[in-house]
């Protein structure tokens, strides 16, 4: 199979068409004539984690509370480590940026003096299901802004050590893109798929985050040699068994309590009510005896129920299809819960890109935003609307004295070959996907999967590090016959860089900050006068190299002085 | 996860294979849709919000609780009707009103 070449030029180049990417795109059309492609692997209507819909805006300022609040918030709930800088920058524009998106036609409840309503401190009420469709239904209006819709994007084009563009492939078409810019955004999203899931066989991919983002992002941050940071706080959602659904909206909404098999009410025992701690005393109920836990949902009324089956059919309608099924509902069954498989996802934990205050990464000419981008937790979807926007005016002010460099032809010609390696000769013993369960088989057995309670230890990660360093090298002799198995080998291939990054962070956080997240048994206490920094890594030479770096606080203006 | 096609419903128009997050929709030789990648769908109903002509049906896996039941939706300007089928062949249609906030 020969591919056609396809050379594009542009200002500025957004890889992943999410929540960050439209709303990066609108914000350049609207604050300049610049002209901007969006390339996304699937179409912008529906990709990326928020397809399904989402059931509130969980980042918001809501009366009373302060981006200072918001901050306090967040630093708690992930015991300090965090980019204060990156979060409060958020924070201040969560209230902006959600009037923004209430004006491109997404439903907000309001109260009679027209404020949003809201549920809990930090959230408030909204009709998501059409999130992704309204956000593509704005960037298709602006002129300056093309979409390149089933293109995955596989890695940076570099020239004179800034990012200058980006190779990628049609997931449907024989064609091989070259897409030269001045500048690159990257919104690809955070990385599902490392781990054993929860579901194995046919429902394999009924996960908690899109099992479409695969860690891409991180991966060709990381072979250009990109600073990543914290890693090693994995995001482990609590969830509906099977299902894989919400629990917050049941919590949240009637005030379920989580409860143990003999019915008692557990989570005060364990402390503070963060969000590993949810996790954490849910997994340890279960190893003690005490399981299965459960939202205690019986005895809520029918309209409860019914409010329920709705808010789920907008962002998990496998919940409420499965209350439908089995004939029993909420209000006669509590909801048995269960821990995810751990995940990369910068929205909702600190792993990423290392950014400056304006979300430039360490390697010039590209910035990064929302899940892909490290250091500020709980950024949510308008976490990834501030963010995009701060990219966005920072890509802009970049790109004044910049020009677009197209790759020479050598260039171009040795990435083909490297691709159209996949897709000639013949197919060989293991396919991606066995690859993809050999992956997720060791990173459950030696780095912290469901199996072993999320723990850690040295001499497992160990063992880890290796077998993924096999994998990697086994992956260079998959074959594809067509662009969709080409882009499966890409999948893998990006995954197992997030691994072994991963593993890396693992090892280098010798204490344990975050239960389940990051729970090493060598060194199974919190360590503030060792470990209140970061954990950041490079890939040089074919090693992950580990740098710690101090906290950066609210009021600095955080600039990479060593790129 | 997954979702089955009914041949006799689906007019080939393409609209659930262009939106589906996985790309797992696939066109074959006589221009109907149909599910390459079933294994991998997210089970997100994409596909099933742009169908017309509710060709498309949504359920769950036997291992996550499936038992013969299936929805699908028909939108109706403002309104998402989401109906049901369970095993036994009851019916059940829960409205959406898209202008209206969840209440959770």
């Amino acid at each position: 199979m020969s591919l056609q070449t396809e050379i594009i030029e542009t200002d500025i180049l957004i890889i992943g068409g999410g929540t960050a990417g439209c709303f990066a795109a609108i914000t350049i059309a609207e604050n300049s004539d610049a002209k901007v492609i969006i390339a996304e692997k699937s179409n912008i209507k529906r990709s990326g984690c928020l397809a399904a819909g989402v059931n509130a805006l969980n980042a918001y300022i809501v009366k009373g509370q302060t981006p200072e609040t918001y901050l306090n918030y967040v630093r708690n709930d992930s015991e300090e480590v965090i980019r204060e800088d990156l979060v409060y920058t958020i924070a201040e524009r969560l209230n902006e940026v959600t009037r923004k998106v209430e004006e491109l036609g997404l439903v907000i409840q309001k109260d009679s003096n027209g404020e949003y309503i809201s549920r809990g401190t930090r959230n408030i009420k909204i009709n998501g299901e059409n999130i992704k469709p309204l956000l593509a239904e704005a960037v298709n209006k602006k002129q300056n802004i093309k979409v390149l819709n089933h293109v995955n994007i596989i890695d940076y084009i570099l020239n004179d050590g800034k990012v200058a563009g980006a190779y990628g492939f049609s997931v449907r078409k024989n064609i091989f893109y070259v897409i030269a810019a001045k500048t690159v955004i990257c919104t690809t999203g955070g990385a599902s798929g490392l781990y054993r899931p929860n579901n194995q066989g046919f429902s394999r991919h009924k996960m908690w985050y899109a099992p479409f983002n695969t860690g891409a992002g991180y991966a060709m941050g990381i072979r250009a040699g990109a600073e990543m940071t914290t890693f090693e706080m994995r995001f482990i959602a609590l969830r509906c068994k099977d299902t894989i659904a919400p629990t917050g909206t049941i919590a949240q909404g009637v005030m379920a309590p989580q409860v143990n098999g003999a019915g008692e009410e557990y989570e005060r025992r364990y402390g503070a009510p963060k969000t590993f701690n949810r996790l954490y005393s849910t997994v340890t109920e279960n190893k003690s005896g005490r399981g299965p836990c459960y939202l205690k949902t019986t005895g809520i009324t029918n309209e409860q129920k019914d409010e329920l089956y709705k808010a789920y059919l907008n962002m998990a309608p496998a919940q409420t299809l499965r209350w439908m099924e089995c004939g029993k509902g909420p209000a006669e069954e509590n909801v048995e819960i269960e821990g995810s498989e751990p995940y990369i996802v910068g929205g909702h934990t600190a792993s990423g890109y290392w950014v400056d205050t304006k979300r430039a990464t360490t390697i010039g000419g590209l910035f990064a935003a929302g899940d892909v981008a490290g250091g500020s937790p709980q950024k949510y979807v308008t976490g990834c609307f501030a963010e995009g926007e701060i990219a966005a005016l920072s890509a802009l002010e970049y790109i004044e004295d910049e020009i677009i460099v197209v790759p020479g032809t050598d260039e171009i010609d040795q990435k083909i070959r490297t691709v159209s390696g996949f897709l000639t000769g013949e197919l060989g013993m293991y396919s991606a996907e066995d690859i993809e369960d050999a992956m997720q088989k060791v990173m459950d057995d030696y780095a912290g999967g469901i199996s072993s309670n999320y723990t850690v230890n040295l001499k497992k990660l160990a063992i880890a590090e290796k077998r993924i360093d096999e994998l990697l090298e086994l992956s260079k002799n998959l074959k594809a016959d067509d662009m969709h198995q080409l882009m499966f080998i890409y999948e893998v291939i990006d995954r197992l860089y997030v691994c072994k990054t991963l593993i890396r962070h693992l090892e280098a956080r010798k204490e344990t900050r975050w239960r389940c997240f990051q729970e090493n048994e060598d060194y199974p206490d919190k360590d503030d006068h060792n470990f209140l920094k970061y954990v950041n890594s490079r890939y040089e030479n074919g090693e992950i190299r580990i740098i710690f770096r101090i906290l950066v606080k609210k009021d600095d203006n955080y600039e990479h002085h060593n790129r | 996860m997954s979702i089955t096609i009914d041949r006799n419903k689906c007019s080939g128009c393409g609209k659930c294979r262009d939106v589906c997050p996985g790309n797992l929709l696939y066109s074959d030789t006589e221009g109907m849709t149909y599910v390459k990648y079933p294994r991998d769908c997210w089970g997100c109903t994409s596909c099933i919000k742009e169908c017309s002509f509710s060709a498309l049906k949504y359920y769950l896996g036997a291992d996550i609780g499936g038992s013969g039941g299936y929805l699908y939706t028909i939108s109706e300007e403002n309104l998402m009707h989401w109906i049901f089928n369970s095993p036994d062949g009851g019916r059940k249609i829960l409205t959406v009103d898209r202008n209206k906030a969840n209440k959770y």
